[in-house]
């Protein structure tokens, strides 16, 4: 069974209204830990010990958050600064992050249509995520496709719920190995087509 | 040996000891427990008591008075002003209607139509004090039924002035009777012209109101500043037997006049004190009260027709229960709730005791046909828990709707606030603004007179009170509460209240203000989790701006501020736990002093060493230089 640490970044939950039906679930399951980072250090006074004691014991690192100005909201780049260490982290000598996978869960609030060369904002989620992507790598990590909700400004409650599902048939069928690691790599967002990349046991039971 | 006043305390304090407890247990409620004490130790039962019972019973309408101050105190003027619909029109309705029916039964049952009027008015009444406390008990009173009970009781409260008046006029048949032969009622104002009259109530309600806005509230500041509690009870008793005797000698209701006096000082601060210092006393005179009701009915009378004084019984129960119903129906409420009110109300009032003596004076009613009518008030009076009981487990889980309780609206009369802060000086008084500037509701106690007076001044909801007494916690709303905020500056207060809260409130939160480190040992002792030393944030922002005056860059003085205070925290907690062995203490804290300077230290000068170092590119360099073209 995989550990799977939920690294979540939104710094207005009362104001929220996809990310709080996203996680909603998220908090209930074993072998996965969800991680508030806004409301662990309101004052970004991170504790680099106690994150890299997290990161540690888990194998697959989530960051879960809305999209703002193309990247994530500030406390995860403070994190990333912080407990990245060199020599921790990565450098020569330094592997405790190496074998882990990782990826970005992520809501925009542009449609997924805008993400694309021809699109509005002519670059793809994946492209816009490449200074992450390459973060995990350097770290010796599996960088994963991430799962995207695309278009959440109208979103109904309804499409937010299902979303909020396939989310959590994601992180359980990857806690229990009940994914197609290999398949996965081709997507362009983990949740194209979510039922492809489920293996049978992982796709049925949870759905 | 009878009489002995000590012996009387005995008799009435041990059945009441022993039968309310038993009949609360027994879902019973205690207004039951105290009648069925009462009729125990009545002439009828165990024969303790006899006809002094009577004159008990005067004294314990006492409680009734306070009951009304109580209630004036819970409702602001403006939120009685809000309720007069109900007030007047289903109010009125239900006394000028019952009035009507039961004149014609008592006219069909061949009494002249006088008489009958006469019952009828009397019998229109119900008892404040069953329904009330009976409501109160079974947590009804913010609820629909307990709205419109209280609107209706308090209309009937009001109707009694008049009633009063009129049952004179209505004695024109009766041979012998004088308008003015009523000794005991008739009062010095009774030899006045009406219109003088009219002026001296008018004056004495008046004074009420202007006194009680102008009067009582330096007069109280001053009591408090004694800081004498017990002087402070003796005040509060004073202001209602005060008010009390100035509404009897002018011939109003001593009810109405305290029910006005609350309302008047609903908002002042002294409330929450008022309240808890009035509320034993009202309890146990009420108490009281329900014995002597027991003590009174008349069981020789019972026993000699007991057929027809039960008939009567069902028969006025009937009557003002099918009128509350239509009416509740008229005035559009729910059926629960309608059905819960008319069975609550559908009792004869301990007014009716009042209003038929007074109309056998006046030779208005006859005092062989008012006999039987007492024993019937009486005794539906002690059928009225049992009616309500009937209604709630028999009636309602089989014809009610079981949801109703959710959507109630929110109550207006109670609406208590989720935080309770003691102590608003300097400390508190930024904790409150900073909730309330937040939305989150506040109810503020503080023990200084002059500092309550001041703030007042300021437009801040302060009460006046000593947050240490659970009763007054209890009326600050702290059942209701989530937080208490102690904000006082004296340590062993502060415990001492944990302790009452502890006690009374399992449920609340408790956060304290510490005045120092050692202070703060106490409280951590006491197994309180959230303790504020007062002056720490502040010293430390101080030395954070010191470091910046003095050149250092200010997030780097930021963060060293930020590190000082989790690390002193800490080190609160752990060198709390050894205070008691004063050698392992000091050696420990001199211990952490100086890891914190070390820590300190080596952030500054070797900045690869401890925190912060995914800022540091130190080793970067070392690792990367030589590539870092890319
Ligand atoms: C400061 C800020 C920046 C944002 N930047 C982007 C953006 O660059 N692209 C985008 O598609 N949506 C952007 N959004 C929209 C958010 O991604 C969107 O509100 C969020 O996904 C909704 O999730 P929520 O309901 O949980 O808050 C931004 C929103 C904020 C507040």
């Amino acid at each position: 069974m995989n550990q799977i640490l939920i690294l979540f970044a939104h710094p207005a939950m009362q104001k929220s209204r996809i990310n709080r039906i996203l996680i909603a679930p998220m908090q209930e399951h074993t072998a996965v830990t969800f991680h508030d980072l806004y409301a662990a250090y309101p004052e970004f006074d991170i504790d680099v010990q106690h994150e890299q004691r997290l990161l540690t014991e888990h194998d697959i690192i989530i960051m879960h958050h809305p999209m703002f100005w193309y990247s994530t909201p500030a406390i995860l780049k403070e994190w990333q600064d912080l407990v990245l260490q060199h020599g921790w982290a990565y450098g020569s000598s330094a592997s405790a992050l190496r074998g882990k996978r990782f990826l970005n869960v992520l809501t925009t609030g542009g449609g997924e249509q805008a993400y694309s060369k021809a699109g509005l904002v002519g670059n793809t989620v994946r492209e816009l995520l490449v200074p992450i992507e390459r973060t995990a790598i350097l770290c010796g990590m599996h960088y994963l496709p991430p799962f995207v909700v695309h278009g959440t400004l109208n979103m109904s409650d309804v499409d937010a719920t299902r979303h909020a599902e396939d989310y959590q048939r994601m992180i359980l069928a990857m806690r229990d190995d009940e994914i197609e690691w290999s398949k996965i790599a081709d997507c362009h967002r983990i949740n194209e087509n979510l039922d492809d990349v489920l293996t049978r046991n992982g796709g049925s039971q949870n759905a | 040996m009878h009489d002995g006043f000590f012996y009387q305390a005995f008799i009435y304090l041990s059945a009441a000891v022993i039968a309310v407890p038993i009949a609360k247990r027994l879902g019973l409620g205690s207004v039951l427990g105290y009648l069925i004490a009462g009729i125990a130790i009545g002439p009828y039962g165990l024969g303790f008591i006899g006809e002094e019972g009577e004159d008990v019973m005067h004294f314990a309408e006492f409680g009734v008075v306070m009951m009304l101050f109580l209630i004036g105190l819970e409702l602001q003027p403006s939120l009685l002003w809000r309720m007069r619909g109900p007030i007047l029109g289903m109010g009125g309705l239900q006394v000028a209607v019952t009035t009507g029916i039961i004149m014609a039964i008592a006219m069909i049952a061949g009494l002249t139509w006088n008489i009958s009027l006469a019952i009828g008015m009397i019998l229109a009444l119900s008892s404040t004090a069953i329904v009330l406390q009976t409501l109160n008990e079974k947590g009804l009173m913010k609820t629909d039924t307990g709205n419109t009970s209280f609107a209706v009781l308090l209309f009937q409260d009001i109707a009694v002035i008049p009633m009063l008046a009129a049952l004179p006029l209505l004695a024109l048949s009766a041979t012998n009777a004088v308008v003015t032969s009523g000794d005991d009622h008739s009062t010095w104002i009774s030899g006045l012209a009406v219109w003088q009259q009219t002026l001296v109530v008018f004056g004495a309600v008046a004074g009420i109101v202007v006194g009680g806005r102008y009067i009582t509230r330096p007069v109280f500041r001053f009591i408090a500043s004694t800081r004498l509690r017990e002087v402070f009870t003796a005040a509060s008793l004073l202001l209602i037997i005060g008010i009390a005797l100035l509404m009897s000698s002018v011939g109003l209701s001593p009810a109405l006049g305290t029910f006005l006096a609350g309302v008047v000082l609903a908002g002042s601060e002294y409330r929450h004190e008022l309240e808890s210092d009035i509320e034993p006393f009202k309890g146990l005179l009420l108490g009281l009260f329900f014995i002597a009701v027991g003590v009174s009915i008349d069981f020789n009378l019972v026993g000699d027709q007991p057929g027809m004084i039960l008939s009567l019984v069902a028969l006025l129960n009937v009557v003002k229960l099918i009128v509350l119903l239509i009416l509740g129906k008229v005035f559009r409420m729910g059926f629960d709730s309608n059905l819960l009110t008319a069975f609550a109300l559908a009792q004869g009032g301990e007014f009716a005791f009042v209003l038929f003596s007074f109309a056998i004076q006046e030779g208005v009613i006859p005092a062989q046909t008012a006999a039987p009518l007492i024993a019937v008030v009486a005794l539906s009076m002690a059928a009225t828990p049992l009616l309500m009981i009937i209604a709630e487990r028999l009636i309602l889980p089989h014809i009610g709707t079981p949801e109703r309780d959710e959507e109630r609206e929110p109550d207006e009369i109670h609406g208590e606030n989720p935080v309770i802060i003691a102590g608003y000086g300097r400390f508190g008084t930024i904790v409150g603004r900073l909730l309330t500037a937040n939305g989150i509701g506040t109810t503020v106690l503080d023990l200084d007179a002059d500092n309550v007076d001041m703030l007042r001044k300021l437009d801040m909801k302060v009460f006046y009170g000593d947050a240490s007494r659970h009763d007054l916690l209890h009326s600050a709303g702290a059942d209701e509460a989530k937080l208490i905020i102690l904000a006082i500056d004296d340590t062993e207060k502060t415990l001492e209240i944990v302790h009452t809260v502890r006690k009374h409130f399992g449920h609340l939160k408790i956060m304290t203000r510490a005045g120092n480190r050692l202070e703060s040992y106490k409280l951590l002792d006491a197994e309180v989790p959230h303790v504020y030393r007062e002056t720490f944030d502040t010293s430390i922002r101080l030395a954070t701006d010191a470091m910046e005056l003095l050149g250092s860059h200010p997030y780097q003085a930021h963060r060293a501020a930020m590190i000082f205070r989790r690390r002193d925290e800490a080190d609160l907690l752990e060198l709390a736990s050894m205070r008691h062995d004063p050698g392992a203490y000091i050696t420990t804290a001199r211990e952490r002093i100086q890891d914190m300077e070390r820590t300190l230290t080596n952030e500054r000068e070797n900045p690869g060493e401890q925190r912060d170092v995914g800022w540091d590119s130190e080793s970067l360099r070392a690792d990367f230089g030589e590539s870092a073209t890319d």
